[in-house]
């Protein structure tokens, strides 16, 4: 079966039914997404197919088949971090961290959909993602931190394209 | 100890060239000591059982600096401030040192990441290495360069002489150039002069973490590894009776199925293929259980009727006291989770006769011991190296993933095992915090002062840490099983059930007893901040109760019955920034108030919060908190804050909404659903936490001092917006409304 | 449209009596009263006002999601518009706070408000005029002593000519009877009472008997099962598509605690239903219990039996189909479906095993779908089963794929027709908000409320 991850294509040799969750992780070597209940209750497992946030752990890979798969490894790397990366480590909202990644995909989700997301609308769309650490302040504010990240970085390309 | 140090020099062998003379060191060392007369005064911090600078720091001949410490990273920012203190006190970039944290062939031991001990332990040991470390290095460079100590000046990890002369910490070191046992006092800073310590400093496991870095024991990915599951029985009472396990060897990929008197695993190449056998062994597992946890609705009269070993920790109670005004209460608080978002995990191999094992696990060292034991392997065999794993606050299912994978891979020799536990398996089966009850009266004179104060506290251990195999899971499931050490209390001043049940406020007469309860129905064991959560709910919420007869302002009453200045000026610091006077109470909205100084001698932290209460539906949300910390010498002003902020919302969920659910013989809170917590709905709009800073005190534990105190100011304000008190925890909106009815 | 053509043409006839008409229509406004001191009423009076409002479900209309108690606000969908729950708080303002108690029982009653305005039936009082005049007042007393929110409800969206509230009167001509309940001599007290809390303040009928093209409840088809903001309520007579038959035990166990083993966990609208009925009185509940029960007739041997040989199956863990097989709708309920409704984990809090549940039998797949698209949410800090929303991960074939396969292996029912469409449809509709979380599911919560707890 073929998946499409972050931009790449990659032939998988697995059961069809097998959740998204462990092709991503021992397959493809991607940390991102984390089994964290494999019930849909926690968010820990959130990766992003064609631009909505899902739960990778109740994703068998049969059905994502040709759609476009992005973890959180697809938005930037250490040394290259795209907006809510960036604005996580400016915020410094983590402390296990474990969590960290799916919230960042479902605010991705959210912020493609919504660039201008208020207060609540952001709060509503991570409330499928559990903290245990209680980074949920901070958690909030680089999304906020993103999303205004993601605006001036639309208006500064508006502004060169001639 | 022994070995670990052994080990240590064996690696520094074949290090640098020149030996300094131990003279020029110890003099260097002991400028700051006022004489050589008085017996040595002991060693700071977690050098008094490690005493060897280079347990901590070594630096190699090329420059490169590495630092030691047999804390673990649990997502509080251990390595960041650690590294901080370092830098600060080499005199190097942060960014140039390289950190080993808890691994039993490298770092010293240190018992257990816990307690908020890190940076009062290891904190202070690095910090007092390391200036001890610039000593050395700038006696042997005065030296070398033929000038006194006192004109060269050290930066960027180079001594520098006042001509422009520079030579670098790599040049200076020689083999075992520090090991050397350290001196009670060091060379310090002085904090004035900080540029590292004190600022707020992005924590350096951060990036990795927001990037898919590999950052977690659970994304560890050996050569040839397999993985494995277990099936946990269906409750603590049950045994296996008969398993049928043709059906799920067939399954693919499975390689081996492993049974050992109740312990049941499976182990197949891919994890999805090992999770599917798991399914198909555990229908096939057929379990005998009885009955034998007590009935949840009648929880603290079960706590309170278990035989007890009664002590006094404080008794100085006054005879003939005359009381204007006398009241009590009584608290009571269920069995907590810790509910870490990833289930626990570990990869163990077995390899020429040793065991190796990458855990996230609190003690290294006691984890070793402990799974040595049950492989009856001498510890020596056995190599525990600290990986991060998801937050930990106390004893979870770390310790027991550990032994699941070391039990399963000694049977699979040469091939690393990975063993993650299921949901299920987190909730039922990690050691929760004991359910606990409390009593309080006391007694205000005619000035509505406290009078008189007696306090009891029931509780279980707050530690069933691995002392012994018998406190892992695989091993008491084995057929030849090794049993449950006996319990023990935590002696005071720290104290377990009993931790922060000694108020710290002025008491004229005072009585605390600790019935400390050996019969654990349950399984229980530490959960941050131990008793002091409970105690400090306690006393603080009725510290209100008492303000309130007295007919004062809570705040103004708890500082009436402060000394401590240090203590007053968290209280004052978070009232006023709450805007405690000037709240305006509305129907529906109160506002709370409670401090306390963990353990009566960490750091201190003092909260205001405000709460809202719906009163058609009991629902009270947490909308703002302000709280005020005084942790000593801070580190990581952003650290603490994050730990704070941690504290506060955490706590907020335990106090809430949580309790563990049980039926007569099982655990029945198995996943969110059946074991609720905070979630974004219910997010406060802010909270904000203040620090006051102590240049040059010692570092105050700062992890877990939030627990207690917001967890009374919450209940605090849901008194003050209903009217109406509520001693018993959680606080759920079925609770309140029934209490404020209609 | 035909509806509204119809409407229109009725319309059209009672303008020609007008004058007439207009007599019957206009209602005298009831002069306002300063709002009464809420210490003035009697505590048990508010006690009984407060378990009548929460059987009566108020909140649910009354309440925007995320909004005030009572405040109003909820926007309701009906086939000729939307209308918008007003303020019941006893804000004098924006809310009821100026009415006395004479308005509140003519509203009730009558269905017109302080200011003489006719009201539109999506507010039930062809159910509550049949309340009797101590539960008004018990009502009336608990709303006056709510905390006052000052809100005011959105402008309808209603058309010409139907914004003309006048023109309900000639509705209620014709299919309003004014009660009060009248009881059947021939049925036990019980029966009696639980038909006069069924038919009056539980508005049960409101959305289990389908309505005609007016809008109105069809005298024809009592409890024939009808529609609630995009779900199925389902058939309560004979025509229950339940495969367990409901009898008074298992309709008194659900109602009070929100789910039962051999049906599953209310959901969709119901669910805010059983979480207002925690605090009804047990001896009401079971008296709807034994009412309702009464509607379907008793359960022919032939299906009695049929049931206990699903709820057998239901519990022999040999019955789950293997993994691995034919269709795509097969793979997808097994990596998607499996882990929750063919584990051992018990209800309420585990997933209902489908054989057992009525969704896979409904006469549509609408609350299925529901579920699949939207999922359960979590209850805010309590105990509450959690089932995640497939929306995002699933495609509209998928799902359809899904569907057909749980149909054909959990009921005994012919496949849905244009499931694809079906799914689209619901997509579409996009009303995650009305699978509302489960408040009153928590049996220890349950314990709580009855006092049994700690």
């Amino acid at each position: 079966m073929k998946l499409k991850v972050n931009g790449s294509e990659y032939e998988i040799d697995a059961d069809p039914d097998t959740p998204l969750l462990y092709v991503l992780r021992n397959d493809l070597a991607l940390n991102g997404a984390k089994f964290g209940c494999g019930l849909g209750q926690c968010g820990a497992c959130t990766v992003m197919v064609d631009g909505k946030a899902i739960f990778s752990c109740l994703t068998p890979m049969l059905v994502v088949e040709g759609k476009e798969i992005t973890t959180v490894e697809g938005l930037g790397s250490i040394d290259n971090p795209g907006p809510l990366q960036r604005a996580f480590i400016e915020e410094q909202a983590a402390q296990c961290g474990y969590c960290i990644a799916g919230m960042i995909m479902r605010a991705q989700a959210l912020l493609q959909k919504n660039p201008d997301a208020s207060d609540a609308e952001v709060r509503a769309a991570l409330e499928p993602n559990l903290c245990r650490c209680g980074t949920h302040m901070r958690i909030l504010r680089a999304v906020r931190r993103a999303a205004d990240l993601m605006r001036t970085a639309a208006h500064g390309s508006e502004r060169r394209a001639p | 100890m022994t070995s670990a140090l052994v080990t240590r020099r064996s690696v520094l062998a074949g290090t640098g060239a020149l030996v300094v003379s131990f003279s020029s060191i110890s003099r260097a060392l002991t400028q700051t000591l006022d004489t050589g007369q008085r017996e040595k005064p002991p060693l700071p911090g977690s050098l008094k059982e490690n005493p060897f600078l280079d347990s901590w720091i070594r630096i190699e001949a090329d420059g490169r600096i590495t630092i030691f410490t047999g804390k673990a990273e649990l997502g509080q920012g251990i390595k960041t401030a650690l590294l901080q203190v370092a830098a600060e006190q080499l005199d190097v970039p942060l960014a140039s040192l390289k950190l080993i944290t808890a691994d039993t062939s490298q770092t010293a031991n240190e018992g257990f990441t816990a307690g908020s001990h890190s940076m009062q332990d290891s904190g202070t040991a690095i910090l007092h290495a390391a200036a001890q470390a610039r000593a050395i290095l700038v006696v042997e460079a005065a030296k070398r360069l033929g000038v006194t100590e006192e004109t060269l000046k050290t930066k960027s990890g180079a001594v520098i002489a006042a001509d422009g002369r520079k030579l670098g910490y790599g040049e200076l070191v020689s083999e075992n150039f520090l090991h050397l046992e350290a001196q009670p006092q060091s060379p310090l800073k002085d904090p004035a002069s900080f540029t590292v310590m004190g600022k707020s400093t992005p924590r350096v496991d951060i990036p990795a973490k927001v990037t898919g870095g590999a950052a977690y024991v659970q994304d560890m990915r050996l050569p040839g590894m397999v993985h494995a599951r277990v099936v946990r029985p269906p409750s603590y009472s049950a045994s296996l009776t008969n398993v049928d396990t043709a059906g799920a060897e067939k399954l693919p990929g499975v390689i081996k199925i492993l049974r050992d008197g109740n312990f049941l695993a499976v182990v197949a190449e891919r994890e999805f293929q090992a999770i599917k056998a798991m399914r198909a062994l555990s229908a096939a597992a057929q379990w005998a259980q009885k009955p034998s946890l007590p009935k949840q609705s009648e929880l603290p009269a079960t706590v309170m009727a278990l035989p007890s070993q009664d002590t006094a920790i404080i008794d100085r109670r006054q005879e003939g006291i005359v009381a204007a005004k006398k009241l009590e209460a009584t608290c009571t608080r269920p069995y907590q989770a810790h509910g870490s978002i990833g289930p626990s995990c570990a990869v163990a191999v077995w390899n020429e006769e040793s065991m190796t094992i990458w855990t996230h696990t609190q003690g290294v060292y006691p984890d070793r011991q402990a799974i040595a034991q049950m492989l009856r392997l001498p510890p020596e065999k056995v190599r525990c190296i600290h990986v991060e794993g998801s937050g930990c606050y106390g004893h979870n299912g770390a310790d027991d993933a550990a032994a699941d994978a070391a039990l399963i891979a000694r049977s699979l020799p040469g091939r690393p095992v990975r063993v993650q536990w299921m949901r299920e398996q987190e909730h039922a089966w990690e050691p929760f915090g004991p359910a606990m009850v409390t009593k309080v009266s006391a007694a205000l004179d005619e000035a509505g002062d406290i009078a008189d104060w007696d306090y009891a506290v029931w509780s279980n251990t707050h530690s069933t840490r691995p002392g012994g195999a018998g406190s892992l899971l695989a091993a008491q499931h084995m057929a030849e099983p090794f049993a449950l050490p006996a319990p023990k209390p935590i002696p005071q001043p720290e104290g377990g059930g009993d931790r922060n049940a000694i108020p710290l406020y002025h008491l004229p007469s005072a009585r605390v007893m600790h019935h400390f309860l050996p019969a654990m129905p349950v399984r229980v064991s530490a959960l941050r901040s131990l008793g002091a959560y409970m105690n400090v709910f306690s006393i603080e919420s009725f510290m209100d109760e008492l303000a309130e007869a007295a007919g004062r302002d809570p705040v103004e009453f708890r500082l009436k019955h402060l000394d401590d200045v240090r203590a007053r000026d968290v209280v004052m610091l978070a009232s006023e920034r709450f805007g405690w006077d000037s709240f305006q109470r509305r129907l529906g909205r109160g506002c709370g108030f409670a401090f306390a100084r963990y353990k009566n001698l960490a750091a201190y932290c003092a909260i205001a919060a405000e709460v809202e209460v719906e009163r058609e539906t009991g629902r009270a949300r947490l909308v703002r908190a302000v709280a005020a910390v005084d942790s000593g010498q801070t580190v990581n002003p952003d650290g603490v804050i994050n730990q704070v902020e941690g504290a506060i919302l955490q706590s907020a969920s335990w106090t809430l909404y949580e309790s563990v659910g049980f039926d007569d013989t099982r655990i029945t809170s198995i996943d969110w659903s059946t074991y609720p917590i905070l979630r974004f709905d219910a997010v406060p709009a802010s909270v904000d936490v203040h620090i006051i800073d102590r240049p040059g005190q010692p570092f105050l534990g700062t992890g877990e001092t939030g627990q207690g105190p917001a967890a009374a100011a919450i209940a605090n304000a849901v008194a003050n917006a209903t009217g109406k008190r509520f001693r018993d925890l959680p606080l759920t909106r079925q609770r309140i409304k029934n209490v404020i009815g209609v | 449209m035909t509806a509204f053509r119809t409407l229109a043409a009725i319309i059209g006839l009672c303008l020609v009596t007008a004058i007439g008409f207009v007599a019957i229509a206009w209602r005298s406004p009831i002069a306002p009263v300063p709002p009464p001191n809420t210490a003035s009423f009697d505590r048990e009076l508010l006690r009984r006002g407060a378990q009548l409002a929460a059987a009566g479900d108020c909140n649910a209309c009354h309440t925007a999601p995320g909004g005030r108690a009572f405040a109003g606000g909820r926007a309701l969908p009906t086939p000729f518009g939307t209308i918008y729950s007003t303020n019941i708080t006893p804000d004098p303002d924006t809310g009821i706070g100026q009415w006395p108690e004479e308005a509140f029982r003519r509203a009730l009653a009558e269905g017109v408000d302080r200011e003489g305005r006719q009201l539109y039936p999506a507010f039930p009082y062809d159910h509550f005029t049949l309340l009797t005049q101590e539960d008004v007042s018990a009502l009336y007393a608990f709303f006056m002593t709510r905390e006052m929110v000052t809100a005011t409800a959105p402008e309808n969206e209603i058309s010409f000519p139907l914004n003309v509230r006048m023109l309900l009167a000639g509705w209620k001509l014709f299919f309003f009877r004014q009660g009060p309940y009248q009881p059947d001599a021939a049925q036990s007290a019980e029966w009696n009472r639980g038909a006069y809390l069924s038919e009056g303040l539980a508005h049960c009928g409101a959305c289990h008997t389908p309505r005609n093209r007016l809008g109105a409840e069809k005298a024809s088809e009592r409890y024939g099962g009808g529609e609630i903001e995009g779900w199925n309520a389902y058939a309560l007579n004979e025509a229950s598509p339940a495969p367990v038959p409901w009898d008074t035990e298992s309709l008194r166990l659900y109602l009070k605690n929100g789910w039962h083993d051999a049906h599953g966990v209310a959901r969709g609208p119901m669910a805010a239903v059983v979480d207002n009925l925690a605090t009804t009185p047990d001896a009401d509940i079971k008296a709807i219990a034994t009412y309702v029960a009464s509607i379907a007739g008793p359960v022919s041997a032939e299906r009695q039996q049929a049931a206990e040989a699903l709820v057998a199956a239901a519990r022999n863990p040999a019955g789950k189909s293997a993994s691995g097989t034919e269709t795509s709708g097969e793979h997808i309920f097994h990596a998607t479906c499996a882990g929750c409704h063919e584990s051992e984990r018990p209800l309420p809090f585990g997933g209902v095993n489908l054989i057992l549940s009525t969704g896979p039998s409904g006469p549509n797949p609408h609350n299925i779908l529901n579920v699949v698209l939207w999922g359960l949410p979590p209850a805010d800090g309590a105990r509450s089963p959690i089932m995640p929303g497939f929306a995002a991960s699933l495609s509209d074939q998928q799902i359809a794929a899904l569907l057909s396969y749980v149909r054909a292996r959990f009921s005994d029912k012919p496949a849905w027709p244009d499931l694809e469409k079906k799914v689209r449809e619901a997509r579409n509709a996009g009303r995650p908000d009305t699978v509302y979380p489960a408040h009153g599911i928590d049996p220890a919560e349950a314990m709580l409320n009855r006092g049994e707890g700690p």
